[in-house]
């Protein structure tokens, strides 16, 4: 069925009027072209018909099947996350937590600052994880290296930073919020 | 076009194929549209088989079932579709499997050579019984809970085996979530696997012998027997139904999609005019007129050797009528074939005006 529309798609390309030129093109004389149009009219109508019966069953298939794409969707158009609590961290701690669907972190430097990312590494998208020993973000998969002040891509294969959040920090509560 | 025509038939013979399918004939008189029978079940299988898989995507089962179903219904996009046209489906299907299997019965075509094909048809139709059981738990709704428990004190009748085939099939003495669980491993992997090369060796022999003609064709000569050609002739026309029936069940599905009942209370009492599926309910019926009769767990026991007798008797018919297209046997045959046919319609009809 599929290489009768395609076949039917090369000589017509969709175009209904053309079609209704070439009949009417045809005069009465010229039965054989007549023939020909007709046959090519039935092979266009036969491969839209396929085509719309594979978009009816195949839409819902598709929306079905997106259904949690869609809901992830929405929930990553979060811009803000209030983390209750997270104030409380300690000097050189890490807080994991959940920015829409992706996997964020929240640090509380040493020296009193805060910052927060994207925990997910630019590279292939492992986690990645807060080494407060070295004071660097690693990602173990590949070897990547973050600055865990900046986010920067220091070494290994990441190409891309980080991607930065801007930080509240309230009594009681850590607020996150995307640029 | 060609070239990849070219490229595939060196390699797949394609051309031998469609040369072997235009040599064979599908017969024509007057009872050809019974032919569509058999191809309208595939299409209602093949259309479970897509929906099903695309259920077991959100379905869970196990104690998340009945949740899962309501998810899936009301929230997940489409999700009622899809739902409801594997019921649809479901119900089509079991429609066109006994047509088929009663036109087959009425043409005689289980007759000589073709006795495995009416056994594997027979055992495809239980199977496909088998499924519809199964498959009616997975929501775990108060109806399904209870039709099961029903359904389920049938094999539990059976002398000396019944109890550990029916704690089996439940795991455990009362339908509960580990039922489900079963139920599920059945619906959607042993059934499959039991059905997918029983049907493949049911559609061998179809095409080996070919479809069969009727006695009253048979007297035809020869030279007056009307055929048309398996391929592009046949095909086409078959193609042609299984468009009418996808537009069947894409319009029933839409316009009455199944609902989902409350969630199941196990200490629930059984809901007022509680039934089974319409392809249950002649037997529902039958046993409870013999229940009437004959009171008490012997009417049961009554009943259910009266249905495995007619099922025995109805499977072996290739051996009792052996005979040519008028003889005797041949109409006791026919006589017994309409007596099933008229017992299974009137007392699925009682059941339904009792109910």
């Amino acid at each position: 069925m599929a290489s009768v529309g395609d076949e039917s798609c090369q000589t017509y390309s969709g175009a209904s009027e053309r079609m209704s030129e070439e009949i009417m093109a045809v005069s009465p004389e010229d039965p054989g072209e007549n023939e020909i149009s007709r046959l090519n009219f039935i092979k266009v109508a036969v491969g839209g018909m396929c085509l719309a019966y594979a978009a009816a069953v195949g839409y819902p298939i598709y929306r079905y099947l997106n259904s949690p794409v869609q809901r992830e969707a929405a929930l990553s158009a979060v811009k803000d996350v209030t983390l209750a609590g997270a104030d409380k961290l300690e000097k050189g701690a890490v807080l994991l937590f959940k920015f829409g669907p992706y996997p964020s972190m929240l640090i509380h430097h040493k020296d009193d600052s805060w910052v927060a990312f994207d925990a997910v590494c630019t590279h292939l998208g492992c986690t990645v994880q807060y080494h407060p020993e070295q004071d660097k973000i690693v990602c173990a998969c590949h070897g990547g290296v973050y600055d865990s002040h900046t986010g920067a891509n220091v070494s290994g294969p990441p190409p891309k930073p980080l991607t930065r959040f801007q930080i509240k920090v309230a009594n009681g509560a850590v607020t996150v919020t995307r640029a | 076009m060609s070239k990849v025509y070219d490229y595939l038939d060196e390699r797949l013979s394609i051309s031998e194929l469609k040369k072997f399918a235009g040599k064979k004939t599908v017969p024509l008189h007057k009872y050809s549209f019974w032919y569509y029978w058999g191809g309208i079940s595939l299409l209602c299988f093949l259309i479970q088989l897509v929906t099903g898989i695309l259920l077991i995507i959100y379905y869970k089962p196990g104690p998340d079932a009945y949740n899962s179903v309501r998810s899936l219904t009301y929230d997940v996009d489409f999700g009622w579709l899809i739902r409801s046209a594997h019921s649809w489906s479901a119900t089509i299907f079991l429609v066109s499997v006994f047509v088929h299997m009663f036109s087959v019965y009425f043409m005689k075509a289980y007759r000589k050579p073709r006795e495995f094909g009416w056994w594997s048809g027979m055992a495809l139709l239980i199977l496909g019984l088998l499924f519809g059981f199964s498959g009616y738990l997975l929501p775990m709704d108060q109806l399904s809970f209870v039709a099961t428990k029903v359904g389920l004190a049938i094999p539990e009748n059976i002398p000396l085996v019944g109890h550990t085939i029916a704690n089996l099939m439940r795991g455990g003495l009362e339908v509960s979530e580990i039922t489900v669980q079963r139920f599920f491993a059945w619906h959607a992997v042993v059934l499959p696997l039991l059905y997918l090369p029983l049907l493949m060796f049911h559609l061998f022999l179809v095409q080996k012998h070919g479809n069969a003609i009727p006695p009253s064709e048979e007297d035809v000569p020869m030279e007056k027997r009307k055929s048309i050609p398996f391929f592009p002739n046949f095909i086409l026309k078959d193609l042609a139904m299984w468009l009418v029936t996808l537009n069947a069940i894409a319009l029933v599905a839409s316009l009455f999609p199944p609902d989902l009942g409350k969630v199941t209370d196990p200490l629930g009492p059984a809901p007022a005019g509680v039934h089974p599926e319409w392809y249950f309910m002649s037997s529902f019926e039958t046993l409870k007129l013999i229940g009437k009769v004959i009171p008490g767990m012997l009417g049961e026991a009554a009943g259910i050797t009266i249905f495995t007798l007619g099922l025995v008797l109805w499977c072996l018919v290739p051996f009792f009528d052996t005979s040519s297209p008028k003889g005797r046997n041949g109409r006791y045959a026919t006589y017994f074939g309409i007596f099933c046919l008229g017992v299974l319609l009137v007392t699925t009809l009682l059941g339904y005006v009792a109910g």
